[in-house]
């Protein structure tokens, strides 16, 4: 009974120093990155004033930060307002992956942003999607700042 | 390649007897076989002759030298120098004197004659067991004078087949793509060379985006992934004709393209809505058969030799892992189990073991594992590298290799390597450009 209650709260404490040590490494920043988003915005350009035309993810994965959906709503403002712009949705990965899977990465990057402009409104009919995996870095850096930066979808006008 | 027919004239008898000299390819080889490769004897004539077609000065020294190098690679060999060869090449190839091959530490001896025969070249070749003092065999054959790069591969592969037991790996091409340029504006081309690197020919102008090039097993045929119109496509080329064309009419990305073993049909990842799923096209009726369905990046598909599975990647564990399927989609079952991130899986054409790369801890492994999932082996361990196939024999792994960029952004570079099975001789595979996703052809012959 004793062994089994010093298993469970030593079980806990390791779950305790996961959920701090999961905390100390996404909250960390280091005034580019948040966690290892990419927060800066050397490689941003922009559709129209205050609308910029990317938005960055986290290693290995393609769900939207609080500051990808601001932006993919500026987006959608611009769109709604400007409404025979088309545009593709170009999804990339950074150059830690094997190719194959970062075009499929890619491709579910891209696609995140899209259906995040169609709940705001966008038709599908004027987005399409091209993923380019790790083919088109804007860094050339081997560093995790430069593959932050990569690690985008950008929305490019597409008429 | 019309040209590349070639007509084996004779066969003298290869003598198979009891103990004559064997090269064990399953295990690292710290003591290459020394062997003596003399230079093939041409008579005047003929040497004239062919200098005049090939602009070569003498073609039996050529062919000689691409057996030389082609042993060496192989790692398996230690071709001496041609310097303290005591015996003149013609009176060699009719009765070596052995004691004089043996004062210079051969163990094996090639010798052999080139002649110019009614437009053609005619070559003959003898491997000798210079300790037993035996013939172990002989073999002649007539081929157009173009073809003379391949006769030296072709020698090998008998040399190589004789000495290991199995068949040899170098009258091959691999099909690759060359890059060029800054990485961020990188331009790709298709690219064919022979195995060791020679005839290098680019099949693409590099308008496009090309990525992944693969063999068909069973002829000319490369299936490969094209930017035409900024529409990533599984396209099929011809490498005779140079006629291509799209692969199937599917409403988005296609990709990571493979022939099954057959040739008759192309396995891929289809890209759409965010989820990416394995498809099969048959070439011959053009239907199109769905294999995976799973909310998943499914990709990177590889049929075992037999046909009956399907070895992929998918991230369906949270993180890219490698799967194994029966051909028509059911009965997944994950393999990889090791810490790290699996991915290209391509099962061996011997159909026991399947290659893969392999991420961890920042660092890129090739590795193998059996079909199971079980005795993985980690060959090779660097900044980045990925994408491994395998030698028709499955003996040896071509892969790419990518270098860091510096902080100034320089000092990126793609190469091909090779390594064997054995993780020994890890070699650079020259190429004109960076190159990278290597695919290696089966024999060309035989």
């Amino acid at each position: 009974m004793k062994l089994s209650k010093i298993l469970k709260n030593g079980f806990l404490i390791v779950v305790a120093c996961l959920a701090l040590s999961a905390c100390a490494t996404s909250k960390k920043s280091t005034g580019q990155m948040q966690g290892d988003v990419y927060t800066g915005t050397d490689t941003v350009e922009y559709l129209a004033s205050g609308v910029p035309d990317r938005v960055f993810f986290a290693t290995n994965e393609s769900v939207l930060t609080t500051a990808s959906r601001e932006t993919l709503r500026k987006q959608a403002a611009w769109l709604r307002k400007n409404s025979k712009i088309t545009i593709v949705l170009e999804g990339h990965a950074d150059e830690r992956g094997t190719r194959e899977y970062n075009l499929a990465l890619g491709e579910r990057r891209a696609n995140a942003a899209k259906d995040y402009l169609m709940t705001y409104g966008i038709s599908s009919d004027r987005i399409s999607v091209l993923s380019y995996g790790k083919e088109r870095p804007v860094d050339s850096g081997s560093n995790p700042l430069a593959w932050s930066k990569n690690r985008r979808s950008v929305t490019v006008k597409a008429n | 390649m019309k040209n590349f027919l070639i007509t084996l004239i004779i066969i003298l008898i290869p003598v198979r007897s009891f103990g004559l000299i064997e090269v064990d390819i399953t295990r690292g080889n710290l003591n290459p076989l020394p062997i003596a490769v003399s230079p093939l004897s041409i008579d005047e004539e003929s040497r004239k002759n062919f200098q005049n077609i090939l602009k070569k000065k003498n073609i039996g020294s050529e062919i000689s030298s691409i057996v030389e190098n082609n042993l060496k690679v192989s790692g398996l060999f230690n071709p001496l120098n041609k310097d303290a060869f005591l015996q003149e090449p013609d009176i060699a190839n009719l009765k070596p004197r052995f004691e004089d091959w043996n004062l210079i530490k051969a163990q094996a001896l090639i010798t052999g004659k080139v002649s110019y025969v009614e437009e053609k070249l005619r070559v003959e070749f003898r491997l000798w067991d210079v300790l037993a003092g035996k013939e172990m065999m002989a073999l002649a054959f007539t081929t157009v004078p173009n073809n003379w790069r391949r006769v030296g591969h072709i020698i090998t592969d008998k040399v190589y087949e004789r000495l290991t037991g199995e068949k040899g790996y170098f009258d091959t091409r691999i099909i690759y793509v060359a890059e060029e340029g800054p990485k961020t504006q990188r331009v790709k081309k298709l690219a064919i060379m022979d195995q060791d690197g020679a005839n290098n020919k680019f099949l693409t102008l590099g308008n496009e985006l090309v990525l992944t090039p693969r063999f068909n097993p069973t002829s000319q045929m490369v299936t490969y992934l094209s930017y035409f119109r900024n529409l990533p496509r599984v396209y099929l080329l011809d490498i005779e004709t140079g006629t291509q064309e799209v692969v199937g009419d599917f409403p988005g990305m296609t990709f990571a393209p493979r022939f099954s073993p057959d040739g008759k049909k192309i396995i891929m990842s289809f890209a759409k809505d965010g989820n990416s799923e394995i498809y099969t096209m048959d070439l011959e009726n053009r239907i199109v058969e769905k294999i995976t369905n799973h909310p998943s990046i499914d990709t990177s598909p590889s049929y075992s030799p037999d046909g009956k599975f399907i070895s992929f990647n998918s991230d369906r564990s949270g993180y890219q892992q490698i799967y194994v399927m029966k051909s028509d989609g059911s009965n997944v079952k994950r393999i990889s189990f090791g810490k790290g991130i699996y991915g290209t899986p391509v099962w061996s054409p011997r159909g026991d073991l399947i290659a893969f790369t392999k991420l961890h801890k920042g660092k890129f492994y090739i590795g193998v594992m059996r079909t199971d999932g079980s005795g993985e082996r980690l060959l090779t361990e660097n900044f980045y590298q990925e994408a491994p196939s395998w030698s028709p024999n499955g003996r040896v792994l071509i892969f790419y290799r990518e270098t860091k960029t510096d902080s100034k952004g320089k000092g990126f570079s793609a190469k091909l390597w090779s390594i064997d099975l054995t993780g020994y001789n890890e070699r650079q595979v020259p190429t004109p450009t960076d190159g990278s996703d290597p695919s290696w052809s089966s024999l060309l012959s035989n």
